[in-house]
C-alpha cells in the first residue's frame, strides 16, 4: 500500500530512542526531587507522545519506502583497533516499523492511564522514571542493527522489569517476583549470549544484516546455524515466558497493574517474539530449530490455558493468558513465518493490555484480585465491562475483531504443516474462551460478593481503554486483505471487503468459531446459569484439578527440588567440600610440610645435630670424667705408680729411641 | 775383677727397685716409711760411688748425702708423727682404708 | 781383695735385708731386717772411703730412724696385722721388674767418666772444709738446721693432744 512518498530524517528515528531516554534521565535526577509529582508524569507522557507521532512517521515513511526499508548510518560506540568494536546503529524496516508503533502506543495508554491508577503513590515519579527508561530500551532493542547492541537494550529491558516489577519493594512477594522474573529471564539470555558468541566466532561479525545475509546464502550452515538458532530461542523463552521458563510471568503480577499491562502486552513479553522473528532468516534456514520453536509454542500455548482454568486470582488468569497466546505467536512463527507471528503479536499487544487495565480498574473499584469476592458489576462499572467484553471477544477469536484475524493465520499455517501441533492450537481455543468467559461471567455476572462499594473509574483511566478497545476492534483489518502480511514481506494482497467475509468459505473458520462458542457456552453453563455445578466437575476431574491447580508444581520442581536440593545442597555442598578437603587440605598440607620440612626439620636437625653435639660434648666429658675419676682412688700407691710408669715411658723412649 | 762403678750402682738399682716395690704395694704405712728409706739409702750409695769414681778428690757427692741423711730423718720423724696421728683417728695405718682423697 | 770380698758380702746382706723387709710377714722383724740394712750400708760406704758417712749413717739411720720405726711399730701395734699387700702388688711387681731391668742396662752401657785418681782419706776434715771453710756450703748447714727445727716444731704439733 503505496501512499506518497514520506520520507524521516535520520535524526528523527534517533530521536524515538532518545526521547524517552532522556526523560528518564530529567525524571530520575531532576524532577524527583521537585515536590511536583505531575511533573515527572507529564515530562514522560510528552516523551513517550513524542517518540508515538515519530514512529507512525517512521512506519508511514518505511510504507513508502522501496523494499520497505530506510537505511539508517550507525556510529562507532566502542572501538577496539585491529578487531571489531561495538556500533550502534539502526535498522529501519517493516518489522521495526510495526514494533515502534506497538511499543509507544501501548506505553503511551499506559502512561496515561496510570496517572490514575498510581495517583497518591509515594514513588509515583520514580514509576515514570522506570517506565521512560523501559520504553527506551524497548524501542533500543527494536532499532538495534548488530546483536551486541540489541543485547545491551535486552538486558536493560530485563532490569527494568525488575524495577518495576518489584516497584513496591518494601512487600516480600513483590521483591521475591522481582528476583524471579529477573533470575529466570537471565537463565534464557545465557542462552542469547551463547547464540551472539557463537555467531561472531564463527563468523566474526554481529551486524544482523550481514548475519542474515550469510544465512541465506548458505555460508552459515549446519550445526553452528542450528545451534545459534537455538540458543537464541532460548533467549527469547526467558523473555517471552515459553515453557520451561515461564514461571517468574505469575509472579510478575506483584507489580502495579499498569506495569502488567506494559511488560505483558506490549514490551518484554514480545521482545522474545521479536528477537525469532529478526533472526528469521537463520531460523528459516535451520528446520530444526524452527521446528523447536513451533513445537514449544504450541505446547506452551496448550499448557499454560490448562492452569489458567482454574486460576482464582483474575490477574493470574491473564497470567497465564498471556503465556499461552505468546505460545501461540511462537507457533505461528515457526509455522507460518514472521508476518503471522508478529501480526498476532500486534493485535494480542491492544487487547491484552486492555485486558489488564481492566483488571486494574476492577481493582481500584473492588480492592481485590480475588474473583470469587467480585461479581455483578456489569451494572456497576459498564465502560470496564464493555471495554473488557470487547477485548474477551478479540482474544478467543470471534469475527471480526482483531483477534480473529491474526489467530486464525496461526492456525491456518499449523493445519498445512504441523497437524499435531494443529489440533492442540484448536484445543488450546476452547480453553481459552473457556477461561476468558469464566473471568467474565465471575467479575461482571450475578451478584456483587464483596465487601466495598465498587463504582466506575475516572475518565483518565477509561479513556485510554476505550482507545485500546477501539484497537482490539479494528487492529486486525489491517491483514483483511493481506497488507500486512505484504508489507511484512509475506502473502499476497486482496480486496478489503473480499477478504472481511470471503474467510467464511474456509472451513477452518467455522471449526475455530465453533470450538471459542463451545467454550463460551460451557462457561455460561457453569458460571451464569448455573446449570453445572463447578464443583461438581471440579471433583470429578479431581487429578487434572490438583495438577492445573498446582501449576503442574513446576515451581516447587524449581524451587525444591533443582535449586535447594540438586544444586544448594548437592553440587554446592559437594563443591565447598571439595574445596574444604582437597584445596585446603592441599593448600593447609603444603604449607604443614614445609613446615615439618623447613622449620622443624631444621628445627630437629638443630636439636638432634647441633645440640647433640654440644649436648654430646658435655656428656662426653662428663661421661670420661666419671670415668677416668675413678682413677682417684685416694690411694698414692697408685698415684706412685703411675709416676713409675710414667718414668719408664720416658726411659723406654729415651733408651730405644736414642 | 775389681769392683767398679757399675758394682756400686746396680746394688742400688736393686735396692732402690726393692724399696719401690714394696713402697707402692705395701698396706701398712710403716712399711711403706721403711722402703722409703731404703729407696733413700739407695740413692745415698749411689751418690758416694759417683763421687768415688767420677771425681774421686771432690767429695760432692758425699756433701750431698749428708744432707740427704738429714732430711731423711726429718721425713721420717714427721710422717712418723703424722702415722701416729692418722692411727689416733682412724685405728688403723692401713693405708688402702685410707681414702680420703678419693673421688 | 779384700775390698772385693768386703764388697760382695754386704752387697748380698743390703739385698737380702731389703728383701726381708718387703717380704717378712711380722713387721717387727721386717724392722729389724731394717736396720740390718742400714747396718750393711754403711759397710758399703767404707768401702767407697766415705769414712765419715759410714759413722753418720749409723747413727742416724740405725740408731734414729730404725729406733723410730720400732716406736711406731710399737705404738700402732700393728704386728698383729701383718705385712699385707694391697692389690696393687702385681702391677707393681711388672712395673718395678722392667725398670729394674731398664735401669740396669742403662747403667751398664754408659760409658761412665771413671777417674783413676785415688780417694781422700780421710774425709772427715775435707768434708768439714767444705761444709764450714771459707768459700763453704755453710748456707746449707744452717738451712739444714732450720728443716730440722720445723720438723721437730711440724711432729709435736702433729702428735699433740689437744
Amino acid at each position: 500500500m503505496v501512499i506518497m512518498e514520506i520520507t524521516i530524517p535520520n535524526t528523527a528515528v534517533w530521536m524515538i530512542l532518545l526521547l524517552p531516554l532522556a526523560a528518564f534521565a530529567l525524571v530520575a535526577l531532576v524532577t524527583r526531587f521537585s515536590g511536583k509529582p505531575w511533573l515527572s508524569a507529564w515530562l514522560s507522557i510528552g516523551a513517550t507522545l513524542a517518540a508515538t507521532c515519530l514512529s507512525l512517521w517512521a512506519l508511514l515513511s518505511v510504507m513508502s519506502s522501496p523494499h520497505h526499508q530506510i537505511a539508517i548510518a550507525g556510529f562507532d560506540w566502542l572501538v577496539i583497533s585491529g578487531s571489531a568494536g561495538i556500533q550502534m546503529g539502526i535498522i529501519l524496516d517493516s518489522l521495526t516499523a510495526v514494533m515502534l508503533v506497538v511499543v509507544t502506543i501501548v506505553s503511551l495508554m499506559v502512561q496515561i492511564y496510570s496517572q490514575g491508577y498510581m495517583h497518591g503513590d509515594p514513588g509515583y515519579p520514580r514509576y515514570f522514571a522506570f517506565i521512560s527508561l523501559f520504553t527506551a530500551s524497548m524501542l533500543g532493542a527494536v532499532l538495534a542493527d548488530n546483536l551486541v547492541m540489541l543485547f545491551f537494550f535486552w538486558e536493560l529491558v530485563g532490569l527494568c522489569s525488575y524495577l518495576l516489577i518489584g516497584f513496591w519493594f518494601d512487600r516480600p512477594a513483590a521483591a521475591n517476583a522481582a528476583k524471579k522474573a529477573f533470575i529466570v529471564t537471565r537463565i534464557g539470555d545465557f542462552g542469547l549470549l551463547a547464540a551472539i558468541l557463537l555467531l561472531f566466532s564463527q563468523t566474526n561479525t554481529v551486524d544482523i544484516a550481514q548475519l542474515h545475509n550469510m544465512a541465506i546464502a548458505g555460508t552459515l550452515s549446519g550445526a553452528v546455524l542450528t545451534w545459534a538458532a537455538i540458543g537464541i530461542f532460548v533467549g527469547a523463552t526467558g523473555k517471552s515466558a515459553q515453557f520451561p521458563l515461564h514461571v517468574w510471568l505469575p509472579n510478575a503480577m506483584e507489580g502495579p497493574t499498569p506495569v502488567s499491562a506494559l511488560i505483558h502486552a506490549a514490551t518484554m513479553v514480545a521482545a522474545g517474539i521479536f528477537l525469532v522473528a529478526r533472526m528469521f532468516p537463520l531460523f528459516e534456514a535451520s528446520p530444526e530449530a524452527l521446528t523447536t520453536v513451533s513445537v514449544i509454542g504450541a505446547f506452551t500455548a496448550i499448557f499454560a490455558a490448562s492452569i489458567g482454568l482454574v486460576m482464582t486470582d483474575i490477574k493470574r488468569v491473564l497470567a497465564f493468558s498471556t503465556i499461552s497466546q505468546l505460545g501461540y505467536m511462537m507457533l505461528g512463527l515457526g509455522v507460518g513465518g514472521v508476518a503471522v507471528g508478529i501480526f498476532h503479536l500486534f493485535t494480542h499487544a491492544f487487547f491484552k493490555a486492555l485486558l489488564f487495565l481492566g483488571a486494574g480498574s476492577i481493582n481500584h473499584a473492588t480492592g481485590t484480585f480475588d474473583m470469587r469476592r467480585m461479581g455483578g458489576l456489569r451494572k456497576l462499572m459498564p465502560w470496564t465491562y464493555a471495554t473488557f467484553l470487547i477485548a474477551s471477544l478479540s482474544i478467543i477469536g470471534i469475527w471480526p475483531l482483531a483477534g480473529f484475524w491474526s489467530k486464525d493465520e496461526i492456525l491456518v499455517s499449523a493445519l498445512e504443516s504441523q497437524p499435531v501441533l494443529f489440533a492442540l492450537a484448536m484445543i488450546t481455543v476452547f480453553m481459552t474462551a473457556f477461561y476468558m468467559f469464566r473471568v467474565v461471567f465471575l467479575t461482571f455476572g450475578g451478584k456483587y460478593r464483596g465487601d466495598n462499594r465498587p463504582h466506575e473509574s475516572p475518565k483518565v483511566m477509561v479513556i485510554p481503554m476505550v482507545v485500546l478497545a477501539a484497537l482490539a476492534i479494528g487492529a486486525g483489518w489491517f491483514n483483511v486483505n493481506g497488507g500486512f502480511a505484504s508489507f511484512l514481506g509475506h502473502g499476497e494482497s486482496y480486496g478489503f471487503i473480499e477478504g472481511l467475509f470471503g474467510i467464511f468459505t474456509h472451513p477452518l473458520t467455522w471449526a475455530s468459531l465453533l470450538m471459542a462458542g463451545m467454550g463460551v457456552l460451557l462457561a455460561y453453563a457453569i458460571y451464569s446459569a448455573g446449570w453445572l455445578s463447578a464443583e461438581r466437575i471440579g471433583r470429578l476431574f479431581r487429578p487434572f484439578y490438583r495438577l492445573f491447580f498446582n501449576k503442574y508444581w513446576l515451581d516447587e520442581l524449581y524451587i525444591d527440588i533443582i535449586l535447594k536440593k540438586i544444586i544448594i545442597n548437592g553440587l554446592f555442598a559437594r563443591l565447598k567440600l571439595f574445596d574444604t578437603l582437597v584445596i585446603d587440605g592441599l593448600v593447609n598440607g603444603v604449607v604443614r610440610v614445609a613446615m615439618n620440612v623447613v622449620f622443624i626439620g631444621f628445627k630437629s636437625f638443630d636439636t638432634l645435630v647441633i645440640d647433640g653435639l654440644v649436648n654430646g660434648a658435655g656428656v662426653a666429658v662428663s661421661t670420661l670424667g666419671r670415668v677416668l675419676r675413678k682413677v682417684q682412688t685416694g690411694q698414692p700407691q697408685l698415684y706412685g705408680m703411675f709416676i713409675i710408669l710414667g718414668i719408664l715411658a720416658i726411659g723406654l723412649c729415651l733408651v730405644f729411641a736414642g | 775383677m775389681s769392683i767398679g762403678l757399675e758394682h756400686y750402682l746396680v746394688l742400688s738399682v736393686i735396692l732402690f727397685s726393692i724399696g719401690l716395690y714394696g713402697a707402692l704395694s705395701k698396706r701398712s704405712a710403716v712399711v711403706i716409711l721403711m722402703c722409703i728409706e731404703l729407696m733413700l739409702n739407695a740413692a745415698n750409695i749411689a751418690l758416694v760411688a759417683f763421687s768415688r769414681f767420677i771425681t774421686p778428690q771432690l767429695l760432692t757427692g758425699q756433701v750431698f748425702s749428708i744432707f740427704n741423711i738429714v732430711v731423711a730423718a726429718a721425713e721420717v720423724t714427721v710422717g712418723l708423727a703424722i702415722i701416729i696421728a692418722i692411727y689416733r683417728r682412724h685405728e688403723t695405718i692401713d693405708v688402702s682404708r685410707i681414702d680420703l682423697m678419693k673421688w | 781383695m779384700g775390698l772385693e770380698i768386703a764388697f760382695w758380702v754386704l752387697a748380698v746382706i743390703v739385698v737380702a735385708a731389703a728383701l726381708a723387709v718387703v717380704v717378712l710377714p711380722n713387721i717387727f722383724r721386717s724392722a729389724l731386717a731394717l736396720a740390718l740394712c742400714f747396718f750393711a750400708v754403711a759397710g758399703i760406704f767404707v768401702t767407697l772411703s766415705a769414712d765419715f758417712l759410714a759413722a753418720v749413717q749409723v747413727l742416724i739411720y740405725v740408731g734414729a730412724v730404725a729406733i723410730l720405726m720400732i716406736l711406731a711399730i710399737m705404738l700402732t701395734r700393728e704386728v698383729q696385722r701383718g705385712n699385707l699387700s694391697n692389690r696393687l702388688r702385681m702391677p707393681v711387681f711388672v712395673l718395678v721388674s722392667i725398670f729394674l731391668g731398664l735401669t740396669v742396662f742403662a747403667v751398664l752401657n754408659t760409658p761412665w767418666p771413671v777417674s783413676a785418681e785415688a780417694p781422700q782419706e780421710p774425709t772427715t776434715s775435707a768434708l768439714a772444709k767444705i761444709l764450714f771453710g771459707q768459700d763453704g756450703l755453710f748456707i746449707l748447714v744452717e738451712v739444714a738446721a732450720l728443716l730440722l727445727l720445723a720438723t721437730i716444731i711440724g711432729a709435736i704439733t702433729l702428735v699433740r693432744d689437744k
